[in-house]
């Protein structure tokens, strides 16, 4: 199992345990999540499943593929760490990641 | 992907009265199949869909993605599925009213439903199908304070007439294929016009940005790399954007914002014509997949019931149940055979394969 923290825009932190092989986003409707919405249900189609990944995380979660990008746009405050959880996959290389959810999913 | 949506300039106009059997409001696959199985039992139908293209969410939110419980097709596509639909449903003529919704629904005293399009186009109809979905698409509002009260006034999703643009400070939102063909149309118009998106890369058509490369150029458009985070004015009129940009924040002076940030789904309309909700879904019965209303269905991911799935094999079943259920209002005469298409030479004939 690994681990992943979601900061919400107040400060409140929850870690919660995924399993390899999830998606972010899917860890984060799995644990009640609030502020993920993923609206499409994961086919990158949508941008409410925005997160920002902490600065200490960002090379080893990688950047954005060119699809992702472009759906980024439909994201609001995007930012240097934005990502789509829904494209970030669960894995030993990123235990104990760290997010921050954005205060609003569009 | 999302904003594929042309919100093209010269929008046809709807308007005119239809007489038909049945209309279904929703081209996914649902109201897509639906016409198939009413059109075996003789009902013509007319499909009304607020995108400019068959489909429903499998077009506009994943055409490319695979889906892999259709029974008998281990994968398929989005696309592919909405395009064999088509193919299925074409001996049955269905007449399609892309780009239109449907915004009123009411049971006249004979019995008969009169619908009308946002469009102007009426219909009077034996039955309605509702086949919406997740609801209508709608253009995404952008999360700034206060926008609600600039809608329509100075903040445009769309713009059906350039001319009521004319002598504006424009800012226009997004890097899609809106966002562009909406600077390029209306940069001729403005006093000013700017083009606001996040980043120097855009997602629209490289001859369109070619084109607006060019404008930028010689000075007839704006292009900022930022974005919008708050708004200024007053009885909704905006006099004012601020735009966080690499190198802090700048306030833009103008009379109009037009934000493309892609579709939504919303329940839309539908809210308003009286039926049995639960959940902003469409409560029906899982014999007719008929509503409270006598003659409206609601077939696929707009209905509940209790064991609802949102499936599409299930609102396959849903539309064959409905349309047997409709054929007893539309041909109340007509004694019901049940027939397979295996064997069957009437349906046969029907289809054109015989």
């Amino acid at each position: 199992m690994t681990k992943i923290t979601f900061i919400q825009p107040d400060g409140e932190s929850q870690t919660v345990e995924a399993e390899n092989g999830l998606t972010v986003m899917e860890a984060a409707k799995l644990n009640d999540i609030a502020g993920i919405e993923a609206e499409c249900g994961g086919a990158c189609a949508c941008a409410t499943c925005h997160v920002y990944v902490d600065d200490a995380w960002r090379d080893k979660v990688g950047k954005a593929s060119d699809m992702e990008e472009d759906m980024l746009d439909f994201a609001f405050d995007v930012r240097e760490g934005s990502r789509l959880s829904c494209q970030i996959k669960v894995s030993d290389a990123i235990d104990g990641l760290v997010v921050r959810v954005p205060a609003k999913q569009f | 992907m999302a904003e594929t949506i042309s919100i093209a300039p010269a929008s046809s106009e709807g308007g005119g009265l239809i007489e038909t059997d049945a209309v279904i409001i929703g081209a996914g696959p649902c109201g897509l199949f639906a016409v198939f199985e009413l059109g075996l039992l003789d009902i013509k139908a007319h499909v009304v869909d607020i995108l400019d293209r068959p489909g429903g969410q499998c077009a506009e939110l994943y055409p490319e993605k695979p889906i892999y419980d259709v029974p008998a097709l281990p994968i398929v596509t989005g696309q592919e599925l909405t395009e064999r639909l088509m193919e299925q449903i074409k001996p049955f003529n269905p007449v399609f009213h892309f780009s239109e919704r449907i915004d009123e629904l009411k049971k006249q005293a004979d019995g008969r439903f009169h619908l009308v399009t946002d469009a102007g186009t009426e219909f009077i109809a034996k039955v309605v199908v509702i086949a919406a979905g997740g609801g209508s698409f709608t253009p995404k509002r952008p999360p700034l304070n206060g926008i609600e009260d600039f809608e329509g006034k100075s903040v445009f999703y769309s713009v059906r007439k350039i001319e009521s643009m004319r002598g504006k400070d424009i800012v226009i939102v997004g890097g899609g294929d809106s966002a562009l063909d909406w600077t390029l149309n209306l940069a001729p118009v403005a006093n000013s016009l700017t083009l606001i998106h996040r980043r120097d890369e855009f997602r629209a058509a490289p001859h369109s940005v070619e084109k607006m490369r060019k404008m930028v150029e010689d000075a007839s458009v704006r292009l900022m790399i930022g974005q919008v985070t708050a708004l200024e004015g007053a009885d909704g009129q905006l006099t004012a954007i601020e735009v966080k940009t690499a190198s802090g924040s700048e306030k833009i002076p103008c009379t109009a914002m037009l934000p493309f940030f892609g579709l939504t789904m919303k329940l839309g309309p539908v809210a308003d014509w009286g039926l049995n909700l639960h959940e902003n879904l469409v409560s029906v019965d899982t014999e007719r997949f008929e509503t409270n209303e006598h003659g409206i269905f609601a077939i696929g991911d707009i209905n509940t019931y209790p064991g609802k799935l949102k499936l599409i094999l299930s609102g396959f079943h849903e539309a064959a149940l409905m349309a047997q259920a409709a054929q007893r209002i539309i041909y109340p005469e007509k004694k019901v055979v049940f027939q397979y298409t295996t064997s069957s030479s009437s349906l046969q004939k029907k289809l054109g394969v015989k």
